[in-house]
């Protein structure tokens, strides 16, 4: 038996993630300086972006099997997208972070080191060639999330608070449980079809077709968990509410982008239509139906972000025909979400969570560009302009189901979106309702208003973040053959 | 070609416009309101400029040439994935609608540089006009489906926020109700119109009108869903019941634009989407339309003979203006749509004059209620006057502008024949009987009798702004009134070819 060559120049995305990681530990060891750590992070996060494009999508694979035919990790144009927005997400994250480690209530290395982690199972996963190389980036993506979730540090005197940690339970849990669905699905799939390369994953034929369609629905369900879909959806909102607003940022893109890559990956090839369709059903209008009530600004996120999750589903529910407008929704979806968790990470002081929604009043006046950018996402996320590139990720999905003959999904989809318009329109307009009425007459209420309601200061790498993200959402607006141009 | 630039310009125009508001810093709040109004003026040149640039030579009926023809146009291709084209156009169809706004939106932003109604800033306020002017002008303009879709949608939150920022004391209510209503349209237009550019392979108008690209079935399912889509907008009975409290909470020019141009939208849509593209579904469901149109008509008018409140009134009466147009593109003749297109350009003249004149009563007389109105003509004889001009245009007295489109619209039904048609152009003339009865009543209520408290502290002056803002449309009604070919000018070929269609 020969050795195999490796292409390692195929293979240079993910040294870039992995070194990015072990350099954010040395940076903390050998300076101990939050600005050295999060400077790591930052130019190995760029720098896995650049090797992602340098080394480009149309490469050969590597690690492949003896005849060469089917390979373990296979670049594509699809990865190379997936992987620059994880590494862009992981900055973008980074830069939503830094007002709570300068709080010193997360240790800076072991943070930066765990996002480092998470992004370097988020680029394996978009260039995964088969299921074990799957789920094994699927997890690595995950596993340092069970931490970041619940890691904080109180000061001495402040009060306690055990949400993370039980947030940080019940996704660990959920997400165990999930992974050994998903395993158990490949294992009955390969124990009748033999394939484990997505290349050679076909439908099974013979006697035991039934149990490699159970395996198929398990691998399925297992992998929905990942993308909170409804039944399997109970943990996100929990766990959103209880993690500090820019790792819940990070739970609603990054690890859902992940999901959604993975279910891409196995949809395409496996006949599973059914059960997405059902999935994808169910999550949509129960995450619009819950959310309508929520009072909550990260829970009706985290609700919201179950329904679109959704919509992705629903395309999905096509098989390898949706594949294409599933990831640009996605990618929409991800910008979009993205720039709603920084808004409100700029809207509230330092550390604090997501807070109830009333708490948004008279943001618009206070702060109107914040606020503008919150309605920017809302419109989008809701699918209408002003937020283009969210209306463009509507119009995909529907299109791509009414051209595939599944009208009654694309009925379904179109009236979530009311549903889901009730919600948003409701939370942006929060924003701009006037102050409440005090007890006692007051001659100005809007001068009591501001001074009981002080307009936290956006620190820079907050405002960068969040402007990085704005434009980002504008230009796919006007240019979304951009994305689909990228994806193909 | 210049009239291709002109065309570009009518919709950069107010976008820049409205970007510049944005910008203005809050103590310049008048500033900005005025340069607003700047940028209205101006989106208004290329509209004057447009019909010049008509070839009368293109319009020759007997040609068998597309249906839509237009006189300037832009074709650019913009999102190939989702068979999304820049595609732009004007025609005779769409060109009195375009001017309409560009018109009603100068006018609505001078008499806000005037007075800025209570709730926000006027320069958002401004701003929020233009944005509106944008969408509106885009879906006259969009001779691409999906362009077309995307400017409907434009539209809907601007216009919530002039409600939810502006209106009355139960805004929000009405606004959500507004933007679900409307947005329960959208989606089903969305669904139209991927289920028309997926089955054809091209979202052109061009070259979709005339429904040769479809089979019947498809052309069925579409009507279907566009009917319901622009029926929501319009609105036709039963599915008005945004309307009213829309209208009631808005600012005074957000219901001018509302009533004025934003329906039309849906009456536009019906006959060049609609009718256009699916014209063999459009034949089909041509009855059902006119019985909804003519239940619209007369539940209207009966309903505003109950009404105790000014714009709640107006705004019902709007449901039975709106029955008419219907009624003209359910007999799909050319008549009939000649009348429609008619109806629309009056119902907007005439009822965006007739929110202002409501908006300045109940600014001055700090009341809508008509049971507290009475003897306006004693206190304000000129603002009784206008009103009494306005709302004599409204109940369609021949020679102003609101004559034409309901009566040939009777005319119409009535010679389409047959049974079915001709009773429902007897409930229709009914229907214009009772409008009489009721813009009667409001006179009756508002100008004459004693005078009321209320109106006893009325201002009789009319400020200039207001003259301003209520001159052209005043003489816009009696000038479509007199010369109604001002509108049909252009339309007799387009719809030739439309109707020609069905044939």
């Amino acid at each position: 038996m020969t050795s195999q060559t490796v292409d390692h120049v195929a293979l240079l995305p993910l040294y870039a993630a992995a070194g990015t990681a072990i350099l954010v530990l040395l940076a903390e060891l050998i300076t101990g300086r939050r600005a050295a750590v999060a400077g790591a992070l930052v130019a190995g996060g760029l720098a896995t972006a650049v090797c992602a494009i340098a080394a480009g999508g149309t490469r050969r694979g590597t690690f492949c099997a003896p005849d060469g035919a089917a390979c373990s990790w296979v670049p594509s144009p699809l990865a190379v997208a997936a992987a620059v927005v994880f590494a862009l997400l992981t900055v973008g994250v980074l830069a939503l972070s830094l007002p709570v480690l300068r709080l010193g209530s997360a240790p800076a290395g072991e943070f930066c080191f765990l996002l480092a982690s998470s992004m370097t199972g988020g680029v394996v996963v978009g260039y995964a060639g088969d299921l074990i190389t799957l789920i094994v980036g699927l997890e690595t993506l995950t596993l340092p999330l069970y931490v970041l979730v619940g890691l904080r540090r109180f000061a001495p005197g402040e009060r306690v608070s055990t949400a993370g940690a039980s947030a940080s339970i019940t996704f660990f849990l959920i997400s165990v449980v999930s992974t050994a669905i998903a395993l158990l699905g490949v294992a009955l799939n390969y124990a009748v079809t033999g394939a484990i390369h997505l290349d050679r994953l076909i439908d099974a034929t013979g006697p035991a077709v039934p149990v490699a369609e159970v395996g198929v629905a398990l691998l399925v369900v297992g992998l929905a968990f990942k993308v909170a879909a409804v039944p399997l959806h109970a943990w996100a909102p929990p766990t959103y509410e209880g993690a500090p607003v820019p790792v819940a940022a990070y739970l609603s893109t990054a690890s859902k982008l992940g999901g959604v890559l993975a279910l891409a990956l196995v949809v395409s090839r496996l006949e599973s239509s059914a059960v997405t369709a059902v999935l994808a059903v169910l999550t949509m209008t129960v995450g619009n139906l819950v959310a309508l009530r929520q009072t909550r600004m990260v829970r009706l996120l985290a609700w919201s972000s179950i329904a679109q999750a959704g919509y992705i589903l629903a395309a999905l529910a096509l098989g390898e025909a949706g594949v294409r407008a599933a990831l640009a929704y996605a990618v929409f979806f991800v910008v979009l979400e993205f720039t709603a968790f920084g808004v409100v990470v700029a809207l509230r002081p330092a550390g604090a969570d997501g807070g109830e929604l009333t708490a948004y009043r008279g943001a618009g006046r206070r702060s109107p560009w914040v606020a503008a950018a919150l309605v920017l996402a809302f419109a989008g996320l809701a699918g209408l302009p002003p937020g283009l590139a969210g209306l463009f990720a509507k119009v995909t999905v529907v299109d791509v189901l009414i051209d595939q003959g599944w009208g009654w999904l694309a009925g379904v989809v179109a009236l979530n979106a009311v549903i889901g318009l009730a919600y948003y329109v409701r939370a942006a307009a929060v924003l701009y309702s006037a102050a409440p009425r005090v007890g006692v007459p007051v001659a100005d209420p809007q001068l009591l208003d501001d001074a009981t309601h002080p307009r936290p200061p956006v620190g820079r790498p907050v405002a960068a973040a969040l402007i990085g993200a704005a434009a980002v959402a504008i230009a796919l607006g006007f240019a979304p053959q951009l994305l689909f141009a990228a994806l193909t | 070609m210049i009239f291709d630039a002109l065309l570009i310009a009518v919709l950069v125009l107010p976008v820049l416009g409205a970007v510049t508001v944005a910008l203005f810093p809050a103590r310049l709040d008048r500033a900005a309101r005025v340069a607003g109004t700047v940028f209205a003026a101006l989106t208004l040149l290329p509209v004057v400029l447009l019909p010049f640039g008509r070839d009368d030579a293109r319009f020759d009926p007997s040609a068998s040439l597309p249906a839509v023809r237009p006189w300037a146009e832009v074709d650019a291709s913009w999102v190939p994935a989702l068979r999304l084209d820049f595609h732009l156009g004007v025609d005779g169809v769409s060109y009195p609608l375009v001017a309409l706004t560009a018109l009603l939106t100068v006018l609505c932003c001078a008499y806000t540089v005037w007075r800025v109604p209570e709730g926000g800033s006027g320069r958002t306020l401004l701003a929020l006009l233009l944005v509106l002017e944008a969408g509106i002008l885009g879906t006259f303009l969009a001779l691409d489906l999906v362009l077309f879709f995307l400017f409907f949608e434009v539209v809907l939150l601007p216009m919530y926020a002039v409600i939810a920022g502006w209106g009355g004391d139960d805004r929000r209510r009405a606004a959500r109700k507004f933007v679900l209503y409307t947005i329960f349209g959208s989606v089903l237009l969305l669904l139209g119109v991927l289920t028309v550019t997926a089955t054809a392979g091209t979202g052109d108008l061009v070259v979709l009108s005339g429904g040769t690209e479809l089979d019947k079935h498809t052309q069925y399912a579409a009507f279907a869903l566009f009917a319901v889509a622009f029926a929501v907008k319009a609105p036709l009975w039963p599915l008005h019941t945004w309307l009213p409290d829309a209208h009631t909470q808005a600012p005074t020019v957000g219901s001018v634009i509302l009533a004025g141009v934003l329906l039309k939208m849906g009456t536009y849509g019906l006959i060049r989407i609609g009718v256009g593209v699916a014209p063999l579904g459009a034949a089909r469901a041509a009855s059902v339309l006119g019985v909804l149109a003519v239940a619209a008509i007369l539940a209207g008018a009966l309903i505003c003979l109950r009404q105790t409140e000014l714009k709640r009134l107006i705004a019902y009466s709007s449901v039975g203006h709106m029955g008419f147009v219907l009624l003209g593109i359910a007999t799909l003749t050319v008549t009939g749509l000649q009348a429609a297109l008619l109806g629309n350009v009056a119902h907007g003249l005439i009822t965006g004059l007739l929110f202002f004149l409501a908006g300045a009563i109940k600014d001055r007389a700090h009341t809508g209620d008509l049971a507290g109105l009475g003897g306006l003509r004693e206190t304000a004889p000129r603002l009784a006057g206008l009103l009494g001009f306005a709302a004599i245009a409204s109940l369609g007295l021949p020679g102003l502008a609101g004559f034409w489109g309901e009566a040939f619209a009777v005319v119409a039904a009535v010679q389409r024949g047959g049974p079915l048609w001709l009773t429902l152009a007897v409930l229709a003339a009914i229907g214009g009987a009772l409008t009489a009865a009721y813009f009667l009543r409001l006179l009756r209520k508002v100008t004459h009798g004693p005078a009321s408290p209320a109106v006893l502290g009325v201002r009789p002056a009319i400020a200039g702004p207001e003259w301003l803002a209520w001159a052209p449309l005043a003489v816009g009604v009696l000038a479509v009134g007199l010369v109604p070919a001002l509108v049909l000018a252009a339309t007799a070929g387009p719809m030739l070819a439309l109707t020609g269609a069905l044939r």
